[in-house]
């Protein structure tokens, strides 16, 4: 659904440049949701921004529902604009309209004639829960019922596709925990195939369906969530769940077991002890909720080197743990 | 003189100087607002860059704001001669009143449309809006309690630049106060100008903040 090549951008400003998106490729499939992980100032916005050319890239290809928009002319673009829904940490919307005629905006641009807009904007107002306060200011209103105005409006044109810059940064744990469900349900009723950057993995582990860590301007690493906290050395992994660095000691190996779905309904720790006969000292681990799974990473240690403990370690692997000898 | 001498004087007088104000105060706001809209437009990350353009624009509305009003007025006779047809008079005097006044104007609508939030400048342009929705639709219509306000500011001063009217043998209010309070000693004169010049001017300042405060939505 959305494509990105090669794509560079470079922000220059007297003399000094800044390379804020460094040779990035990224591909959203049809109807998932694809996280962009990254700290403050890692290009997150910008290559976001890149998608629907609010910034011109340097170099690179975006593809979007199989239009090059880079070829396109001004006119042909704002069309396709029209189709690709936006939303905003700060919510962008216009002060001096209600909330009526903030949705009603993308319609007017559209060129949507008065007649049927009342009618699509109420319609829009039902779909995020907001159709009290179709008369109020965006001033009156909640940070949470702002970025619903945002969300209505950014689905004015039907698009297929929604970018998000940070949509719940600005919000509380409770309120974004309600405009990511919202976002979640759009998805799955509506088909929308969102894009959205975040500095906030609890994002990711609510909504994602992939996910790509970005780190000054450069995808570091890239793909399914599931895939990748069960991957050897994934970062994400690590991010999610940090355990306490611990030195084995001689004589003995420490590894970090990942388990996920079935696997982590299981007794594997005892298990193992009872089949090999051994003391399995638990050093630290943490289960989190991704994705409605449970996924949770074990660090602990095993008597013996590696030796001893190959057939141990395959014993786990046959039971579809990942598991990570520690350096 | 009798107050009956006076009311005539001072009714004329009120007219001609809110002839004057009026009619220098719409041309000041629709050529400031075009100036206004042009510089934020031109700006180096503006919507429609033009560098050399913005550059030019500036230093034109920095002389009319450099220059004293008085000076300003004398300056544009010729200029005010080849509009009006003539340099004198109430008429006339709407020439140089508009040129002082539109570059006043301008920098205070370009502070205006600066202040609205690009945030929302850039959610209109990811929905696809043209430039022409942006002027109108985003940057000018977020702007509109500080356009009102810019512009009250704007006809309070204009009201008075109208005091010196006189000087180009123009009417109004100040040349009243000036040819009968101050060269007459008609005290009664001079105090009843300056009674309707306050009341002028708080009744300005009064409905252009009723509009300002009836525009925004903070
Ligand atoms: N308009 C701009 N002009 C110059 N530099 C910019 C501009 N926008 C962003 N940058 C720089 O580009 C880098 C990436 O910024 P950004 O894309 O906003 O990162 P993020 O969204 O991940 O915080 C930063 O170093 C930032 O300072
Ligand atoms: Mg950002």
């Amino acid at each position: 659904m959305i494509q990105i090549e090669k794509l560079r951008k470079v922000y220059r400003d007297r003399g000094r440049a800044v390379t804020a998106v460094d040779d990035v490729d990224l591909t959203v499939a049809d109807g998932e949701v694809f996280g962009v992980l990254g700290r403050s100032g890692a290009g997150k916005s910008t290559l976001l921004r890149c998608v629907n050319l609010l910034e011109r890239p340097d170099s690179g290809r975006v593809t979007v529902a199989g239009q090059d928009l880079l070829a396109l002319s001004g006119g042909e673009l704002r069309r396709a604009r029209q189709r690709i829904g936006m939303i905003h940490q700060h919510f962008g919307l216009l002060s001096s309209r209600t909330v009526a005629g903030n949705v009603a905006f993308p319609l007017e641009v559209m060129g949507v004639p008065r007649a049927e807009r009342g009618e699509r904007v109420a319609e829009l107002l039902d779909l995020v829960g907001l159709a009290d306060h179709a008369g109020a200011h965006p001033a009156q209103i909640s940070g949470g019922q702002k970025q619903r105005v945002g969300i209505a409006r950014a689905l004015a044109g039907r698009p297929k596709v929604l970018l998000s810059d940070e949509a719940t940064s600005a919000l509380d744990p409770e309120t974004t925990a309600s405009i990511l469900a919202l976002l979640r349900d759009l998805n799955r009723r509506l088909g929308l195939t969102v894009l959205l950057i975040t500095h906030e993995m609890e994002v990711v582990k609510r909504i994602c369906d992939s996910v790509a860590i970005m780190r000054d301007g450069r995808i570091t690493e890239a793909g399914p969530v599931r895939d990748l906290l069960t991957a050897p050395g994934s970062e994400l992994a690590r991010d999610l769940f940090p355990l306490p660095a611990h030195a084995p000691r001689p004589g003995s190996t420490v590894v970090d077991v990942t388990f996920e779905g079935d696997s982590a309904d299981r007794p594997f720790v005892s298990a193992l002890a009872r089949e090999f006969g051994i003391d399995v000292n638990i050093l630290g681990g943490a289960v989190e909720e991704v994705g409605g799974a449970r996924v949770g990473r074990l660090r602990v240690e095993l008597p013996g080197g590696p030796e001893e403990n190959a057939a141990r370690l395959a014993h786990l692997r046959a039971q579809g743990l990942t598991v990570e000898v520690a350096p | 003189m009798t107050w009956d001498e006076i009311w005539p004087l001072l009714r004329t007088a009120t007219g001609e100087t809110l002839y004057m104000t009026g009619a220098s105060a719409a041309l000041a706001g629709v050529l400031g607002l075009l100036l206004g809209v042009l510089l934020v437009l031109s700006d180096r990350g503006g919507l429609l860059p033009a560098p050399a353009l913005n550059k030019g624009l500036g230093f034109v509305v920095n002389i009319g704001r450099s220059l004293p009003y008085l000076i300003l007025m004398v300056a544009l006779i010729p200029f005010t001669r080849f509009v009006a047809g003539s340099s004198y008079g109430n008429t006339a005097m709407i020439v140089p009143l508009t040129v002082g006044a539109a570059p006043f104007y301008a920098r205070l609508v370009e502070t205006a449309l600066r202040e609205v939030d690009p945030g929302v400048v850039a959610a209109a342009r990811a929905m696809g809006a043209s430039r022409r929705e942006l002027v109108v639709k985003v940057l000018l219509r977020e702007a509109r309690p500080g356009l009102v306000a810019g512009l009250t500011v704007t006809v309070i001063a204009l009201l008075g630049y109208t005091a010196m009217a006189g000087t180009v043998g123009a009417g109004g209010l100040g040349y009243l106060a000036i040819s009968y309070g101050y060269e007459r000693f008609e005290t009664k004169v001079m105090v009843a100008t300056v009674v309707v010049l306050i009341v002028l001017v708080q009744l300005v300042q009064m409905v252009g903040d009723l509009v300002t405060r009836r525009l925004t939505h903070k």
